[in-house]
């Protein structure tokens, strides 16, 4: 199987703190790869580093057998790695369209033909498409801003997907989304993997959303990796229960 | 990748029957145009310099207002590239006859060269470390005007600048110059425009909502952080070449750091973000107090207190105010 992220001994440090402490893994393509630990871990670290918004310390990443340390996040953006953060990152002065179509506009042309071209670079269809996708159709001509916690949170990870990426990492998708929400956010993950085969990485706390989602699962502890196989295996790992889940 | 198909339709914007790229700013762009076209007639030629210069002034206005409004980077150096415009101008068309419309495109891209330079530590540094970059770059280019006198006449300035011909028609009486500012701001304003229309503008917007998120979105937020610089810079040297022929001298007091205040506050009074929040503003920092010139020696004392109030009432300046009166009337938000 065609390995799509390669992360080899990956080190970041903060002064004397060892946020990532050699950590190495791999994805395959078409997989959903889950990434679990206590908070302080260093699972958005990792995510950072990986994603070039923070210069790891040591260690390398690849996409597709090439190496992209230290690349920029937009252009490892450009090469179909697209991600959502921890934190709401839409933009609330933005209509819910127009952050879909900027989610895509930098994919489509070139910067003159973007300066020329017409005003949605031509992606108000897919926006549209995807504003349907994720259930927001009602909502489509609303600021971001306006919207409730969940709908940004639906709108944020439809962002990831709006340029087509092959990678896409979701930092906790499913925080502070009720329950509703949280099973459409994963029946439509599921449904674009499936249907698109896309792959995914997933920083979870929502263990039931982790377990039910992904193939596999890493469990990350001060920095290093101290588990990893599929759910079954990770849940009844007395490592993982000690340090994580708890008993 | 795609999203599956799907049959639900989705509301469309509702917009005037017009062609597509015509909106609502366009048409009160060309409406101003026409009206300020005519306006200066019977004003004499004191009124028709203050609504030049107001437009002068909205140039330099407008492109802060794509550095500020729009990309969210603070410079306190527009008057500065305003200086570089009107200097290069001056010189180049009393001390060498080079044609005025040879040293606009000159200004233009003189500016648009600085700032790019001065862009570069907008990557680096922001908010108000950026402000002071560009403060420093402000002083520094106001003492080479003020004492480098072999070059620009040091505080004596250089006079006698030649207002342009427009194909063989002279231009050196008020009005008509006049109407040739009107069209060159029109052009100007008509392309920046087309410009925050187009995805640059979104990806502008971007940089200054949330440049870490834009960055992930493929936005290359280094390019766009030069380019909103740059262009805005430019504008002011569009601006400079067109102040230096309209007051036909020049000496470096329009040009200091407390006018790069005063073109910021002119961003912020108008309306930041906003496509005609420039000329609202510019018309509050040239034109208000022209016309509270009733006051006496305390009409900057009056102008400050309509200013401080309008900013208190209204942060989001006079477009702010108007977007908000207009919510109102009609139930929905209206557009920048």
């Amino acid at each position: 199987m065609t390995q799509v992220l390669e992360v080899t001994n990956l080190h970041k440090a903060f002064g004397g703190i060892k946020a990532v402490n050699g950590v190495s893994f791999s994805v395959n393509e078409g997989e959903i790869l889950g990434i679990i630990g206590p908070n302080g871990c260093g699972k958005s670290t990792l995510f950072n580093c990986i994603l070039g918004q923070l210069e790891p310390t040591e260690g390398s990443v690849k996409l597709d057998g090439k190496e992209v340390t230290n690349k920029r996040p937009s252009e490892l953006n450009r090469l179909g790695v697209s991600r959502t953060f921890q934190l709401l990152q839409v933009f609330p002065e933005l209509t819910v369209r127009e952050n879909l179509i900027l989610a895509g506009q930098e994919h489509e042309g070139t910067m003159l033909s973007r300066f020329f071209g017409p005003r949605d670079a031509g992606l108000s269809a897919k926006a549209d498409q995807m504003i349907a996708f994720f259930k927001l159709g009602h909502l489509v001509d609303a600021k971001a801003g306006g919207l409730s916690y969940g709908q940004q949170k639906l709108l944020d990870a439809a962002m990831a997907f709006m340029a087509g990426p092959r990678l896409v990492l979701l930092d906790e998708p499913a925080g502070g989304v009720n329950l509703t929400m949280l099973g459409d956010l994963k029946e439509r993950l599921r449904a674009i993997n499936a249907e698109q085969g896309a792959t995914f990485v997933v920083i979870e706390h929502n263990m039931d959303f982790v377990m039910s989602l992904c193939s596999r699962v890493i469990v990350l502890a001060e920095g290093k990796v101290l588990a990893q196989g599929t759910p079954a295996e990770v849940r009844a790992n007395p490592a993982v229960i000690d340090a994580y889940l708890g008993h | 990748m795609t999203a599956p198909a799907t049959r639900e339709t989705l509301p469309q914007t509702r917009s005037l029957p017009l062609p597509g790229f015509i909106d609502g700013t366009l048409l009160t762009l060309l409406a101003g145009a026409v009206i300020l076209w005519f306006a200066p007639v019977g004003m004499g030629r004191y009124g028709t310099y203050v609504l030049s210069l107001w437009l002068v002034t909205s140039i330099a206005v407008m492109g802060l207002n794509l550095t500020l409004g729009y990309a969210g980077l603070k410079s306190l150096a527009q008057a500065a590239f305003m200086g570089l415009g009107a200097y290069l101008t001056a010189i180049l068309t009393t001390k060498y006859g080079v044609s005025w419309y040879v040293c606009f495109a000159l200004s233009g891209l003189l500016t648009f060269a600085v700032g790019l330079v001065l862009g570069f530590p907008a990557l680096r540094v922001k908010a108000h470390y950026l402000a002071f970059v560009t403060l420093a770059f402000s002083t520094l280019i106001w003492l080479i005007m003020r004492n480098e006198q072999w070059l620009t006449g040091g505080v004596f300035g250089i006079s006698n600048i030649n207002r342009p011909d427009f194909f063989g028609i002279k231009l050196f009486n008020a009005l008509e110059f006049h109407r040739f500012v009107v069209v060159i701001t029109f052009i100007l304003a008509v392309v920046l425009w087309w410009m925050i229309r187009s995805p640059w503008g979104r990806a502008f917007t971007a940089l200054r909502e949330n440049p870490i998120r834009a960055a992930s979105l493929g936005v290359d937020t280094r390019l766009y952080t030069l380019l909103a610089f740059a262009i805005g810079s430019a504008y002011a040297g569009f601006a400079g070449a067109l102040y230096a022929p309209l007051v036909e001298f020049i000496d470096p007091s329009p040009f200091s750091l407390s006018q790069s205040f005063f073109l910021l506050l002119m961003v912020v009074a108008g309306g930041s973000g906003y496509l005609l929040g420039p000329f609202i503003g510019a018309l509050l920092g040239v034109v208000l107090p022209e016309w509270l010139r009733f006051a006496g020696s305390l009409y900057l004392i009056i102008f400050a207190a309509i200013v401080m109030l309008l900013l208190i009432a209204c942060p989001q300046g006079m477009s702010g105010l108007m977007e908000r009166a207009y919510a109102k009337l009609t139930g929905k938000g209206a557009g920048r």
